[in-house]
């Protein structure tokens, strides 16, 4: 055997002087498309190993200036721009948009228009809360139970279509009432999806609710106490699973809100698993206003009694002089509203969910404010994910709903 | 519940004419103040023993290119969980001077606000931590909210609707 030459190991000598340790934060990106953000918008986040040290969130990548576009159009046709903000839950911002202009007009909706609202507004809440909830689950590896609620969700939107004719950006009532009565499908489907529903959930509930894995990733992860989420802005679920019961269904009632009988779910620690446990309450909720709302349905007409504002109905239209001049006048944006200021409030999917309409007296809004509450609380991220890992970072802004629609407006 | 009259003799017992304008639209009372007197405002309200107005709801802008020596708005919508009590307070800025204290000193949700609003309006929070754009991109050289910069007026008849495939 040859004797091989064993070459000297790359050892510095005891002697030689080690180059100094230099400790550096990794920056890492994430988003604007990553699958994890739900949604377009950018995380900077600094990292010391696996540990969030801060965050910076970039924002703005579907900004479509609303407001503006909303400054030339004709009041019935912002409603469309509304459907784009939260698309979880499209209905409740139609709705609400129209509520508003109905305040500024003082137009009062007949009860039957207020009940198929409440009852279109609370399937949207189920919906929305579905979706974030169910998301989580497969944040923490569960995807099953997300594909499962989806079929649920498509019910709903089943109904959606049955209501207003389309399934996601519904363009949902008109000013001054609904675009049409329930039909005896939607009544159908309603009460077949209440039937339907609860074992669904049931299901979800089982799936995650005490589960040990889901317990652990989500219970202290991105928690936030009252205070500093009443600081924030915080509105909706995520202020109610900090512990507070601010709902703006209960405190400034709108569209019969004050007929139903319904609890207000709070957590205790403002944590993703209280947020998880209260949206989850929430929909037991609003399924029971739906319930009310069907079972109670009052009769009579659809909509008010204000020929200058609601669009007549078709055959008016082909019948009668009058409806044919208010048709036309409707739809071409020739209808001035009164001048005013107006800021109404509606529970969203999120949060309050707020219009500033300031009106000059002419066809389209002076100026219009979407007060956004995905934009609002996600300006409290970093503080909240500081200091966790990247996986809980992940699962914190899941929990928080942030709709990118509804961030960039 | 909080009447409207009590809150505004309360402001103006401790301001005096610095408050003004008081109206109520909408059952919503609405005044005014000046740049130098909001945050106090602001800060009043907030610390008030039994008021409470502890929760910024929103703020943002308003152009009045017409009005001389007013023609930004800056408005901010204040509301008590304890009374349900809700309050507008608007500060008039001269376009020469666009200039109003920050609340973000108060609030912490006034940041992104106060961003948007100036991304909107180009209007200056003196003190904000960190006063850029949020919406637009950075490069941008103009605030698009501006009334100077109006949209296409869907009522317009001098097009041809040929050209325009119609």
């Amino acid at each position: 055997m040859a004797d091989i030459e064993l070459l000297p190991h790359n050892v510095p000598s005891p002697n030689t002087e080690l180059p100094e340790l230099v400790e550096e934060l990794t920056t890492l990106n994430l988003g604007p498309t990553h699958p994890a953000t739900h949604g377009i918008f950018q995380n900077v986040l600094k990292m010391d190993g696996e540990k969030i040290v801060s965050g910076e969130q970039t924002i703005g990548y579907i900004h479509r200036a609303f407001e503006k576009i909303a400054e030339r159009r004709a009041f019935y046709q912002i409603t469309t721009l509304t459907d784009r903000m939260n698309y979880c839950s499209s209905p409740i911002n139609n709705l609400g948009w129209n509520m508003t202009v109905e305040k500024l007009l003082g137009v009062e909706v007949p009860k039957r228009a207020q009940y198929i609202r409440v009852i279109m507004m609370e399937l949207a809440r189920i919906t929305d809360h579905l979706i974030c909830n169910s998301i989580l689950g497969v944040d923490t590896g569960a995807f099953t139970g997300f594909l499962y609620v989806m079929q649920k969700r498509e019910e709903v939107y089943e109904i959606y279509e049955e209501v207003c004719g389309a399934r996601l950006t519904t363009n949902m009532g008109r000013l001054g009432g609904m675009e049409r009565d329930l039909s005896t499908t939607a009544i159908r489907k309603i009460h077949e999806f209440i039937k339907s529903f609860p074992p669904v959930l049931k299901e979800l509930e089982k799936l995650l609710n005490r589960n040990r894995i889901f317990m652990d990733r989500t219970i202290n992860v991105g928690p936030i106490s009252v205070e500093r989420a009443l600081s924030y802005g915080f509105t909706g679920p995520n202020l109610r699973a900090a512990g507070l019961d601010y709902d703006v269904r209960v405190m400034n009632p709108y569209s019969s809100y004050e007929d139903f009988d319904f609890s207000i779910p709070v957590g205790q620690n403002g944590d993703t698993y209280d947020r998880y446990m209260v949206r989850n309450e929430e929909m037991w909720q609003s399924l029971k206003i739906v319930e009310q709302a069907i079972n109670n349905l009052p009769e009579g007409p659809y909509y008010a009694d204000a020929p200058e504002y609601y669009l007549p109905p078709k055959k008016e239209v082909y019948r009668n002089m009058e409806a044919l001049i208010y048709h036309f006048k409707i739809v071409m944006g020739e209808i001035d509203a009164p001048a005013g200021e107006v800021y109404h409030a509606v529970e969203g999917g999120n949060g309050e969910l707020g219009f500033y309409l300031i009106s000059d007296g002419g066809r389209a809004p002076y100026r219009l404010h979407f007060r956004r509450p995905s934009f609002i609380y996600y300006q409290a991220y970093p503080e909240m994910c500081k200091g966790s890992t990247l996986s809980d970072a992940i699962l914190t802004m899941s929990s928080l709903n942030v709709i990118a629609g509804e961030l960039d407006a | 519940m909080l009447s409207n009259q009590e809150v505004a003799e309360a402001l103006l017992e401790k301001f005096g004419d610095q408050v003004f304008d008081f109206e109520e639209p909408y059952g919503l009372l609405t005044l005014s103040t000046t740049r130098e007197q909001i945050i106090p405002i602001l800060e009043f309200l907030r610390d008030h023993k039994t008021y409470q107005v502890i929760f910024l709801t929103d703020l943002t802008g308003i152009h009045y290119p017409d009005n001389q020596d007013k023609e930004f708005v800056v408005v901010y919508h204040m509301h008590s969980f304890v009374h349900n009590f809700r309050i507008r307070i608007k500060v008039a800025l001269a376009e020469q001077d666009i200039h109003i204290p920050t609340a973000t000193g108060l609030f912490a949700g006034a940041n992104w606000m106060e961003r948007e609003t100036y991304d909107y309006f180009g209007i200056l929070f003196d003190g904000h931590p960190n006063l850029r754009r949020i919406l637009n991109i950075e490069e941008m050289d103009y605030f698009p909210m501006r009334k100077e910069f109006p949209l296409e007026d869907a009522t317009r008849e001098d097009k041809i609707d040929a050209l325009f495939g119609r």
